[in-house]
């Protein structure tokens, strides 16, 4: 379960020893667009080095590998996958990749008998990507599907707006084919660094439509969206007050009761209990 | 001779013994302000007032810096010392900065035998550190020098006093004219105590509106055509950081603070013009609004930004010894409830100042080290780099003073198991907010015990060491020379710590 996660280019040594600093919940060490196509290879030495000596504290370690259609991306799943990452995030997935990305890293953790399973996010940012995304979505080690709005507004050869009318079907086919999958549902990030109101509103919109997470490209950002993906004090109040009144039923043996004169039925505990599972994963009370 | 804190104290000093031991103890010795009884004060020129007073060799010449990096006054005294050939003077100005390279010069060559400060920075600064000062740099506090002069123990001979508006007879004020640079609260013990004081201006006028230098004080007064150069005045920083790290500082800075329970009605405030320091303020404001609070007061040295807080109602009142800004100086010439106040009510420990009413004090750090002591006034290699200004002063006032910094920088820890200078000493700090964790002094109990369900990240200064090192390694320790360049006077006149030659001895 995941609020937010950041991108640190993975060629930045200041920004990379503090990655864990900013209570993301997973950090994404992008070796794709932010690493110019010069400087792939010392990218990935200087990563591996990091990953070698650094240990970062209680974060998820997300690598964003160059495309499997690109002469680095296989290199790199063979360099990058180890017991000192978590997840590799596919760009622009398909099937046909997110199968090859699996059973690539399936052969290289035998091959170097790691321990952990590594998990892969697909990002859905091309037309084909958006249709396929269910399918995409559920491959056995794909816990969560990233919106790529930006790369999908080029193929949709559309303008980005402020209010992302254009990628509302996007959005909405992510978040349907990663809840149906039991998975995350990770918004697209917010292109401005600097209007915290704007991100506010974007996130909170995202989160109205399913998604549970966004990405983040700044730091900055971070509080905003955990934030809001965050489930609020009363939000938590009123979750422990459905539980408690479903314990004392269950008690009573009542099979219907009410909260606050509202009838409490199967859908809305289970609301409540993931409210509480959340509180208590990041802490809030 | 050793202090209480283990540090090494020339002979003739005497030893540091504990933040309060010498202000509950000592006598409070006051003299009596001097009353100028000269009738005619106007001096043609700088060179005609050093025949007439005669400034002669060994003489203490005061200065202040409200002026900062675009001062000329402290230049044109120097200039015409250099031009006389005199020799072994002293200097006390409140700060040193890069601007007043010509300095050098008169060091080396030992027309500059000693210096008296709060604050030094620059080629001066590199030139004392290598050892080229025969005599002892003295680094004093802001509150700490205006209990030297008022007490006797800093005996001025003449003070500069840059007067950015003056009429003739040397009633003056900092926020007329080309110069203006705002309150003038560091000069005002020169004023009174200094055996002659000197108005040294660039705008003279028949009538002064606002009376902040008191002529009745003054005995010469000079007209030049520059006594500073205004791209210099306005201090450097004064706009939040955008750096997300010191950001993550500052939020975690004001989570703090408002869980000990400090923003509340009545709340006083004091931090500095840094980025860092100015992203805890703006944290502060959208707090203070949030839940429509009213503080009493915000002090020190006074931003546009603390200005903006007092026009929004978050404060009743602001106490300002030096204006960083424009907006700094057009506020005091504005709004009443700005209200200028001298070094001495500032910090002069032996009264009742106002950094001993501030509940919270927001502080930054070259080093910090194990014990909770604070260096601002050396780096890492012994170099000179500022001095305490209001810090020591301001951390033994306040109730809770908070010291900012980033765990690491440069590749260096700014956690050390001993800290190179002492400036601060850790029984006055109280909290260290890095952005790797937030250490309590384990001397503040009560801290500790209301923090104890927090969800900060509350962590020791071990941890904050060990972390620091295992990013850095440990650095290799600096050598520095056995010969002693410079003292840090603390604010109660005793030595807090020695400050030790660069390098080899000079010839």
């Amino acid at each position: 379960m995941r609020r937010s996660l950041l991108f640190i280019p993975a060629n930045t040594p200041a920004m990379m020893q503090n990655a864990d600093v900013f209570e993301a919940d997973a950090v994404i060490f992008d070796l794709e667009d932010a690493v110019q196509m010069t400087e792939k290879d010392a990218a990935v030495d200087l990563f591996t080095q990091f990953l070698n000596q650094f240990k970062l504290n209680n974060i998820e370690i997300v690598v964003r590998i160059n495309g499997l259609d690109t002469p680095f991306g296989e290199s790199d799943l063979n360099r990058i996958v180890s017991d000192q990452i978590d997840t590799i995030m596919l760009p622009k997935a398909t099937v046909q990749s997110t199968a090859l990305c699996e059973g690539l890293i399936r052969k290289i953790e035998k091959r170097k008998k790691m321990q952990k399973q590594i998990h892969i996010i697909p990002i859905i940012e091309r037309a084909v990507s958006v249709i396929e995304s269910y399918e995409i979505a559920s491959f056995e080690r794909v816990d969560g599907l990233l919106l790529g709005a930006e790369d999908l507004a080029t193929d949709l050869e559309v303008e980005r707006t402020e209010q992302g009318f254009e990628i509302l079907f996007a959005r909405s086919m992510v978040i349907m084919a990663a809840k149906a999958n039991g998975i995350d549902a990770i918004d697209t990030p917010y292109t401005s660094t600097t209007n915290l109101k704007g991100l506010e509103m974007d996130s909170v919109l995202a989160k109205s439509l399913g998604m549970n997470a966004k990405s983040c490209i700044h730091p900055n950002q971070i509080d905003t969206v955990n934030h809001v993906f965050s489930p609020s004090l009363d939000a938590i109040r009123h979750a422990k007050r459905i539980l408690e009144a479903e314990s004392e039923a269950t008690k009573s043996h009542l099979g219907a009761f009410s909260v606050d004169g509202k009838m409490i039925d199967k859908p809305i505990i289970e609301r409540a209990r993931k409210v509480i599972e959340k509180a208590k994963l990041w802490k809030i009370e | 001779m050793k202090n209480v804190l283990n540090r090494v104290v020339p002979e003739g000093f005497t030893p540091f013994q504990g933040a309060n031991a010498l202000i509950t103890s000592k006598q409070h010795k006051k003299l009596d302000p001097i009353v100028s009884t000269n009738t005619s004060k106007a001096v043609d020129s700088i060179s005609r007032l050093f025949d007439l007073i005669p400034i002669k060799d060994s003489m203490t010449l005061s200065f202040h810096h409200h002026l900062r990096n675009g001062d000329h006054v402290l230049n044109m005294v120097i200039a015409e010392i250099k031009k006389r050939g005199l020799k072994n003077m002293v200097l006390a100005p409140t700060a040193i900065f890069p601007v007043h390279e010509p300095l050098v010069e008169l060091i080396k060559n030992g027309q500059v035998t000693s210096i008296v400060t709060n604050y030094i920075n620059g080629p001066v600064a590199d030139t004392i550190s290598i050892g080229h000062l025969s005599d002892m740099l003295i680094m004093d506090t802001h509150g700490g020098r205006p209990r030297a002069i008022e007490s006797g123990e800093l005996i001025i001979d003449v003070a500069f006093i840059a007067t950015p508006t003056s009429d003739s007879m040397g009633n003056g004020n900092g926020i007329e004219g080309i110069s203006a640079c705002g309150t003038l609260g560091y000069t005002m013990s020169d004023l009174l105590y200094a055996k002659h004081r000197v108005v040294i201006t660039d705008h003279l006028v028949d009538h002064v509106k606002k009376v902040d230098i008191d002529g009745k004080y003054v005995d010469y007064v000079i007209q030049v055509d520059r006594i500073g150069d205004p791209s210099g005045i306005v201090s450097g920083t004064t706009k939040p950081t955008r750096d997300p790290i010191q950001l993550k500082i500052a939020r975690d800075t004001i989570k703090l603070i408002d869980e000990l329970g400090f923003i509340k009605n009545g709340m006083s405030f004091q931090t500095g013009a840094g980025g860092t320091s100015l992203a805890v303020a703006l944290d502060l404001k959208h707090k203070m609004m949030e839940r429509n609070i009213k503080g009493s007061f915000a002090s020190g040295g006074i931003t546009g930004f603390l200005v903006d807080m007092l026009e929004s109602h978050l404060f009743e009142n602001l106490y300002d010894v030096q204006c960083f800004d424009l907006d700094a100086v057009k506020s005091y010439q504005n709004n009443p409830k700005h209200i200028a106040m001298s070094a001495s009510t500032y910090g002069n420990p032996m009264d009742d100042p106002i950094v001993n009413k501030l509940d919270v004090v927001i502080l930054g750090a070259t080093e910090i080290d194990l014990d909770f002591n604070v260096n601002v006034t050396t780096d890492s290699s012994g170099y000179l780099i500022g001095g305490s200004g209001g810090h020591s002063d301001t951390a033994f006032g306040a109730k809770l003073t908070i010291i900012t910094t980033n765990l690491t920088k440069s590749r260096t820890s700014m956690v050390k198991d001993h800290v190179t200078t002492i400036t601060t000493p850790g029984e006055s700090v109280d909290c260290l907010v890095t952005e790797r964790g937030i250490v309590i002094n384990p001397r503040r109990t009560d801290l500790l015990q209301q923090l104890k369900h927090s969800k900060l990240n509350i962590v020791t200064m071990t941890d904050l060491y060990q972390k620091a090192i295992s990013m850095t390694g440990i650095p290799k320790p600096i050598k520095l020379s056995e010969r002693a360049v410079g003292v840090v006077r603390y604010r109660d006149g005793s030595i807090i710590d020695t400050i030790f030659q660069v390098g080899g001895k000079t010839s």
